[in-house]
């Protein structure tokens, strides 16, 4: 059976990672399409016109959107291989709800690292390095939050990684002394090709929140 | 399965304490209900549970706790999966039952307390035009969704039913305040059918709160974030 797919997708945007990580695991062929959100396709208005934001994921010319819904859409479409989420319900409860967690803290106090100055600063590097100390909880010993593979969570958190330096840069700390084994668990999801295809370089990011910042008129 | 067995950790005037109580009664599964008035504090219990978020509501399915209402629902439906599905079968459709219930829990139902809290008469007219843009849109949603049929999950109340129907007893009341109809036979007339339909379904009769208590409630609720000195009865 032909399965059409296209995403609709913005290189530094840790939200398109995800997409491009759960298509890999699944060894979905796909067309990517890069969208400059300055001027946004007539696509990308059409498909998602609620919210007009990227990714969105077109499947035999349906759109899905939200990448956190985009990814639950594939594992169970795509469910043969490589699963995300884990059979059992209590385990499935579970990794929804530390990716919701790992989403909400990272997008929100991660923007403020990079776009604020001062306490508002200061308290948003404090509450992301507890977010992180939570989540380096969660992990455990194992190798990845999905156990012995990559899971959901995984998916879902690993591409604010390609973030951290630039919040580094920007914030004037350092995540890997505080955090150590978390940054050992992205390392290991990095030598997975599905995940180092899908994210891009650090400094690369670290250019575009530069200019952003610039653009924004922030310091 | 012994009622002690199933916990739900709630608040009488929170809309995602509904949820799971409704999709417990979809399931028809006996569960203790624990009210938490956590505007006076916050239990051992519900510490214990929720560390992390400490909010209500909290599944605690034997030793289990499981939090966030829309994760809850979706528990229930998996671990009772030989009663009525709520969750669609079809992944397409789930994919925009998900979509539905993520607007409305991040972008609708906060319009709806941006009302509450405007300042000025053009703040307060803002935001109900933000919240009738929100209600045309889910009339249309309704009627792709319900392809003809009574509820957004088909014959039966589903995921977005639940997410969507725990949001009217605090419209009902920002319609009292405000003195004006939000669903009304004029604009949203397939939403006007569909909320009778919800509000007396015997999932949801018992669970829903009453609009005259809530309403008490949500005077004192404003008054504390205005800042003004509140009669707390």
């Amino acid at each position: 059976m032909s399965e059409e797919v296209v995403l609709l997708d913005f290189w530094p945007s840790p939200f398109g990672m995800r997409m491009r990580i759960a298509l890999a695991e699944k060894g979905i062929k796909y067309e990517s399409k890069e969208e400059d959100l300055r001027n946004k396709s007539d696509l990308l208005l059409q498909m998602n016109p609620i919210h007009q934001k990227i990714p969105v994921l077109i499947h035999n010319g349906k759109p899905v959107c939200e990448s956190l819904i985009q990814v639950q859409y594939i594992d169970e479409v795509w469910h043969h291989k490589s699963p995300l989420l884990p059979s059992d319900p209590y385990q499935r409860a579970i990794a929804r709800f530390w990716a919701d967690f790992a989403d909400k803290k990272m997008s929100d106090l991660g923007r403020k690292i990079w776009a604020t100055k001062g306490e508002e600063q200061a308290n948003a590097k404090k509450e992301f390095i507890e977010s992180l100390k939570l989540l380096e909880g969660e992990l455990g010993d194992k190798p990845y939050f999905g156990g012995e593979n990559l899971g959901y969570v995984d998916v879902v958190f690993v591409p604010f990684y390609s973030w951290f330096y630039a919040y580094e840069m920007c914030g004037d700390f350092s995540i890997d002394a505080e955090c150590p084994k978390l940054m050992a668990w992205a390392k290991r999801c990095l030598e997975k090709e599905s995940v180092s295809e899908s994210l891009p370089d650090q400094e690369k990011v670290y250019g575009f929140v530069l200019q952003m910042k610039k653009a924004f008129g922030i310091e | 399965m012994a009622k002690s067995d199933v916990k739900v950790l709630g608040s009488w005037p929170s809309p995602y304490a509904m949820r799971p109580r409704i999709a417990l009664n979809i399931k028809s599964v006996d569960y203790e209900y624990v009210e938490e008035r956590v505007w006076e504090g916050k239990t051992e219990l519900l510490l214990q549970s929720n560390p992390v978020h400490k909010k209500i509501p909290v599944l605690i399915h034997g030793d289990n706790p499981i939090c966030e209402s829309l994760n809850i629902v979706q528990y229930i439906d998996e671990t009772w999966s030989s009663g009525p599905s709520i969750l669609p079968s079809d992944p397409y459709e789930g994919a925009i039952a998900r979509f539905w219930a993520a607007y409305l829990d991040e972008k609708w139902f906060p319009s709806i307390k941006s009302i509450a809290i405007a300042q000025g008469e053009d703040a307060r007219k803002a935001a109900i035009a933000q919240v009738e843009e929100g209600l045309a849109l889910l009339e249309e949603a309704f009627g792709k969704c319900s392809k003809g049929k009574p509820f957004f999950g088909g014959d039966q109340i589903g995921f977005l039913d639940i997410a969507f129907g725990s949001f009217l007893g605090w419209l009902r009341v920002t319609e009292k305040f405000n003195g004006m109809k939000l669903l009304s036979e004029a604009k949203t007339p397939a939403l006007v059918n569909w909320a009778d339909r919800f509000c007396s379904d015997a999932a949801v009769k018992d669970v829903m709160p009453d609009t005259e208590k809530l309403a008490e409630f949500g005077k004192m609720v404003i008054a504390k974030i205005r800042g003004a000195g509140a009669e707390i009865h």
